[in-house]
C-alpha cells in the first residue's frame, strides 16, 4: 500500500500541472477568439519560417 | 483607459445613449492611437489574412489583429493614422469596415469577469476530479486508517478550493441576507458550507461519511451554469454595445481659424456647429445659414423629406439629406434631446425591473422550503434518537445537499444560452436575461412603420407613366444628387436599363432640387413649390423641362424584406397585430392594406403610441412593441416586451429588450416560436429536478441518504436538465 504515497502525491501534481497550464492559457488571451484561432491555422502565411 | 471607464456602461442605462465623450478625448491623447474597426462581412481564414495584411501594410499602423469571433480588428498606429484612412484601405481591398469608438467597446474588450468564474470552474474541476478519484476509493469499501487518509487529503485539496471557488455564491448570499431576503444562492451556500464542515468533523471523529466530493461537485455545476449565464449575457452585452460604437459622437466645430472636430460633450449653448450631408444632426439649434432638406423618420415617422433653412430648429437624430448646414447650439449636455432621450430610457429600465424571471420566482417558493424541511429533519431525528446532535446534524446536511438547486442553478442559463445562440445566428439579439420569458407570453403585437416595416427607402412607384426622354432626363438628374428621392430614382432607371440624357451645368441647389440644361431650355427636378406644382398627399419629385407643366414622380417606402412573412407568422401563432406610425394616413393605409393589417392607426404622436400600448395592457394583453424612432421610444419602454431594428436610434434601442441585427423581419415570427419552446424547456427542467428530488428527499429524511447516492443523484439531474435544454436548439 506505500505506492499511494507516491501516486497520490503524483496524480495531484499532474493535475495541478494541468491546471496551471490552463491558467497560463487564460492570462495570455488564448480563449479570447476561438473562432478566428480555429482558421488561422488554416493561414498559409509563416508556413515555412517563423513571424519575425 | 482605466477601470472607472469600464464601469461605464453599467453604470448607468443613459451611459449607453450618450457614450462617454471624455473618455473618448483621452484615447485621442496624443499617443499611439489604438483604432478598432467592425468587419461584419468578415468570415474565413483568408479574409483574416488579406486584412491584416492590408492594413500592416498601411503607413504608419503597428500593429493590426483580427478577432474573427468578435469580427473586429484592432489597429495599433501612430497618432497621425485616422480611421477613415484604414476604412478606406479595407473598402479598396473589398471589405466593409466601419469605425468603432474605443470608449463604448473598451469594457468588452476583455471579459475580465468571465476570466474570473472560468478560473473558478477549473479550480473546483480540478479539486472535483481528484477528490471523485479517492472518494471513489472509500466508497468500493476502504476502511479504518485508509479510509481516515483519503479522508484527510480530500480535505486538504477541498477546503480551499471551497474557500476560493464557492465565493461568488457566499458574496451572493451575504448580501442578499443582509437585507433580509433569500435567494437561490442561499441554500446553495449552506449546502456548500455544512457539507465542508460537517465532513470535516466526521473526518476528525473517523466517521465513515464525507461529504467532500458533493460540496466541490455542487461548487463545480452551480459555477457552470453561472458561466452559462454569464457567456449569453456578455455576448449580448458586446454586441449591443457594438451597435452603440458605430455611432462615434462628434461634431464640426465652427471657430475663428477654421473648423475642428470635437466630441459631443464639449459643445456649448452658442457654438455653431457644420452638419455635412448625409450627417446626423449632433445636437439641437437653429440653422445658422445654408439649405437643406432633413430627414426626421427616426424621430417623428414621417417618411417625407422637410426642408430646413436659416431660422428653423433641428433637432439632434435628425439626418441631413443635401446641403451643408451651419447651425447655432440652443441645447446642449444636459438640456439637449439627447438628455430627454435619457430620461425615457431610464423610465423604460424602472419599469422592466418589474418582471420577475420564472428563476426567481422558483428561488421564492424553493429556498425557504429547504431551509424548513433541513431544518424539519434535524428537530425530528433528535427526538428520534433521543438527543443525538451528531446524526440529527448529519441528516440535516444529508437533505440540504440532495435539495440543493444544483439542476436548478443549471435549469434556467443552459435553456437561456441554447436559445439565445439559436436565436442569435438567426440575427436577433436578446439583451434582456427575462426577454425571452416575456417574449412567450406575447398575445398583441404593435408595429410602427418607417423604419420598422418599411426600410425608410423610398422606391419610385410611377415610371410607367412618363415617356422615355423624361425619364432619360430625370435619371441625369437624379445622379447627380445624394438626396435619398433622387438616389432612389437612379437606381430603379438603372436597373431599367435607361441610359441618362445629355443634360450639361447640373448643379444641386440644396434643399430644392437639381437644375441643369438639355438642348437649350432649363431642366429641374426637385421639390413641388419649386418647379410651380401642386404638391399632393404622395411622397413626391418634380420634373419641369423649360416652360412646360411639371410632371410628378411618386415614390412609396420600400417594404422592409420579410414583413409581409413576419406579419402573416404573427398572425398564424394567434397574435392580434396592429401598425401604429406617425406618418400620413394614406401611405399608412397603403401599408396596412399591402400586409394585411386591419387595425391600424395613422399620424399617432409618441405619447398616443404609448397610450395604445398601455390601453392594450390594461385590457390584460402582453404586448409586443416594434419600432425604430424616438417617437417609438415611450411605447417601446411601456410594452411587455420590445424588439428594435439595428437601425434604430440609440435610445430606441437602448429601451428595447431585443435588437434585430440583420434587415429580415421574417424571423420575428420564429423568435416568438423559440420563446415559447425555452419557457417550456425551463418549466421541464423545474419538473426533472423536482422529480429527482421527490425521490431523493425521503431517502436522505430517513437517515439513508450516502455520499454514493447524493453524488449520483446530483450528476444525474444536471445531465439531465442540460440534455433537456439543448432540446431547444
Amino acid at each position: 500500500m506505500q505506492i499511494i504515497a507516491y501516486l497520490i502525491p503524483i496524480s495531484l501534481f499532474l493535475g495541478g500541472l494541468g491546471l496551471g497550464a490552463f491558467f497560463w492559457a487564460l492570462r495570455a488571451h488564448q480563449f479570447e477568439d476561438p473562432e478566428g484561432d480555429a482558421r488561422r491555422i488554416l493561414n498559409e502565411d509563416w508556413d515555412d519560417r517563423p513571424k519575425p | 483607459m482605466g477601470a472607472e471607464m469600464q464601469m461605464r456602461p453599467a453604470a448607468c442605462p443613459a451611459c449607453a445613449v450618450a457614450p462617454s465623450a471624455e473618455a473618448l478625448a483621452d484615447a485621442e491623447a496624443p499617443k499611439d492611437a489604438r483604432l478598432f474597426l467592425s468587419l461584419p462581412t468578415i468570415h474565413c481564414a483568408a479574409c483574416i489574412s488579406a486584412v491584416e495584411r492590408a492594413l500592416n501594410g498601411t503607413e504608419g499602423v503597428r500593429n493590426a489583429r483580427v478577432n474573427l469571433t468578435l469580427k473586429r480588428v484592432a489597429v495599433e498606429a501612430e497618432p497621425a493614422v485616422t480611421a477613415d484612412r484604414l476604412v478606406g484601405v479595407l473598402e479598396a481591398i473589398g471589405y466593409e469596415a466601419h469605425e468603432l469608438d474605443p470608449g463604448v467597446i473598451a469594457a468588452t474588450a476583455t471579459d475580465k469577469a468571465g476570466r474570473d468564474i472560468l478560473m473558478r470552474i477549473a479550480v473546483s474541476g480540478f479539486a472535483m476530479m481528484n477528490v471523485m478519484l479517492l472518494s471513489v476509493a472509500v466508497w468500493s469499501g476502504a476502511a479504518d486508517a485508509t479510509r481516515d487518509l483519503f479522508h484527510w487529503v480530500s480535505a486538504m485539496i477541498a477546503l480551499p478550493t471551497i474557500v476560493f471557488a464557492a465565493q461568488p455564491f457566499f458574496r451572493n448570499a451575504f448580501a442578499v441576507l443582509r437585507h433580509g431576503r433569500l435567494n437561490m444562492d442561499v441554500p446553495i451556500s449552506l449546502a456548500i458550507a455544512l457539507a465542508a464542515g460537517m465532513s470535516l468533523y466526521e473526518t476528525a471523529r473517523h466517521g465513515p461519511h464525507a461529504y467532500f466530493d458533493a460540496a466541490l461537485s455542487l461548487t463545480f455545476f452551480l459555477l457552470a451554469g453561472r458561466y452559462l449565464d454569464h457567456r449569453t449575457r456578455a455576448v449580448a452585452r458586446s454586441a449591443a454595445e457594438e451597435l452603440a460604437a458605430l455611432e462615434v459622437p462628434r461634431a464640426q466645430r465652427r471657430t475663428a481659424s477654421g473648423e475642428e472636430t470635437v466630441p459631443i460633450a464639449e459643445i456649448a449653448v452658442g457654438d455653431v456647429v457644420l452638419v455635412r450631408p448625409g450627417a446626423r444632426v449632433p445636437v439641437d439649434g437653429i440653422v445658422a445659414e445654408g439649405q437643406s432638406e432633413i430627414d426626421r423618420s427616426l424621430l417623428t415617422g414621417e417618411s417625407l423629406p422637410a426642408f430646413a433653412g436659416p431660422g428653423m430648429a433641428l433637432s439632434a437624430g435628425e439626418v441631413n439629406l443635401t446641403g451643408p448646414l451651419a447651425m447655432t447650439v440652443t441645447a446642449a449636455g444636459q438640456d439637449s434631446s439627447l438628455h430627454r432621450m435619457a430620461d425615457l430610457v431610464a423610465i423604460a429600465e424602472s419599469s422592466k425591473n418589474r418582471y420577475t424571471s420564472l428563476a426567481d420566482r422558483a428561488a421564492r417558493i424553493y429556498a425557504p422550503g429547504v431551509h424548513l424541511l433541513a431544518l424539519a429533519a434535524f428537530l425530528a431525528w433528535l427526538w428520534i434518537s433521543g438527543g443525538d446532535i451528531r446524526l440529527a446534524l448529519n441528516i440535516a446536511v444529508a437533505v440540504l445537499i440532495i435539495t440543493c438547486p444544483c439542476a436548478l442553478g443549471l435549469a434556467v442559463p443552459a435553456v437561456t444560452t441554447a436559445a439565445s445562440g439559436r436565436l442569435f445566428r438567426r440575427g436577433l439579439l436578446i439583451k434582456d436575461g427575462t426577454a425571452l420569458e416575456r417574449l412567450a407570453e406575447v398575445d398583441a403585437v404593435v408595429f410602427d412603420k418607417t423604419g420598422t416595416l418599411t426600410l425608410g427607402a423610398p422606391e419610385p412607384t410611377n415610371l410607367g407613366d412618363h415617356p422615355r426622354r423624361d425619364l432619360e432626363i430625370a435619371l441625369a438628374l437624379a445622379e447627380g444628387s445624394a438626396h435619398p428621392l433622387a438616389r432612389a430614382l437612379a437606381e430603379a432607371g438603372r436597373k431599367a436599363g435607361l441610359h441618362p440624357a445629355r443634360v450639361s451645368d447640373i448643379r444641386e441647389v440644396p434643399g430644392y432640387g437639381i437644375e441643369g440644361a438639355f438642348g437649350g431650355e432649363r431642366v429641374r427636378f426637385g421639390r413641388a413649390a419649386w418647379v410651380g406644382a401642386q404638391s399632393g398627399a404622395e411622397t413626391a419629385s418634380w420634373l419641369q423641362v423649360g416652360a412646360r407643366a411639371p410632371v410628378g414622380f411618386t415614390f412609396a417606402d420600400r417594404l422592409r424584406p420579410g414583413a409581409e412573412a413576419a406579419v402573416a407568422g404573427l398572425v398564424a401563432l394567434g397574435l392580434s397585430v396592429r401598425l401604429v406610425s406617425g406618418d400620413a394616413p394614406g401611405p399608412v393605409a397603403d401599408l396596412a392594406a399591402r400586409l394585411g393589417i386591419a387595425d391600424w392607426q395613422a399620424e399617432a404622436l409618441p405619447e398616443d403610441k404609448a397610450a395604445t400600448v398601455q390601453a392594450l395592457s390594461r385590457d390584460g394583453r402582453r404586448v409586443l412593441m416594434v419600432g425604430d424612432g424616438l417617437n417609438d421610444t415611450a411605447a417601446l419602454a411601456a410594452a411587455h416586451v420590445s424588439i428594435s431594428p439595428a437601425s434604430a436610434l440609440d435610445a430606441a434601442r437602448v429601451a428595447s429588450d431585443i435588437v434585430l441585427l440583420g434587415k429580415d423581419l421574417s424571423t420575428l415570427s420564429g423568435a416568438v416560436t423559440t420563446a415559447r419552446k425555452a419557457t417550456r424547456r425551463i418549466r421541464e427542467n423545474f419538473a426533472i429536478s423536482a422529480l429527482y428530488n421527490l425521490i431523493a428527499v425521503p431517502i436522505a429524511l430517513v437517515g439513508l441518504a450516502t455520499p454514493l447516492a447524493a453524488a449520483l443523484a446530483m450528476s444525474a439531474s444536471s445531465i439531465t436538465v442540460s440534455l433537456n435544454a439543448l432540446r431547444v436548439r
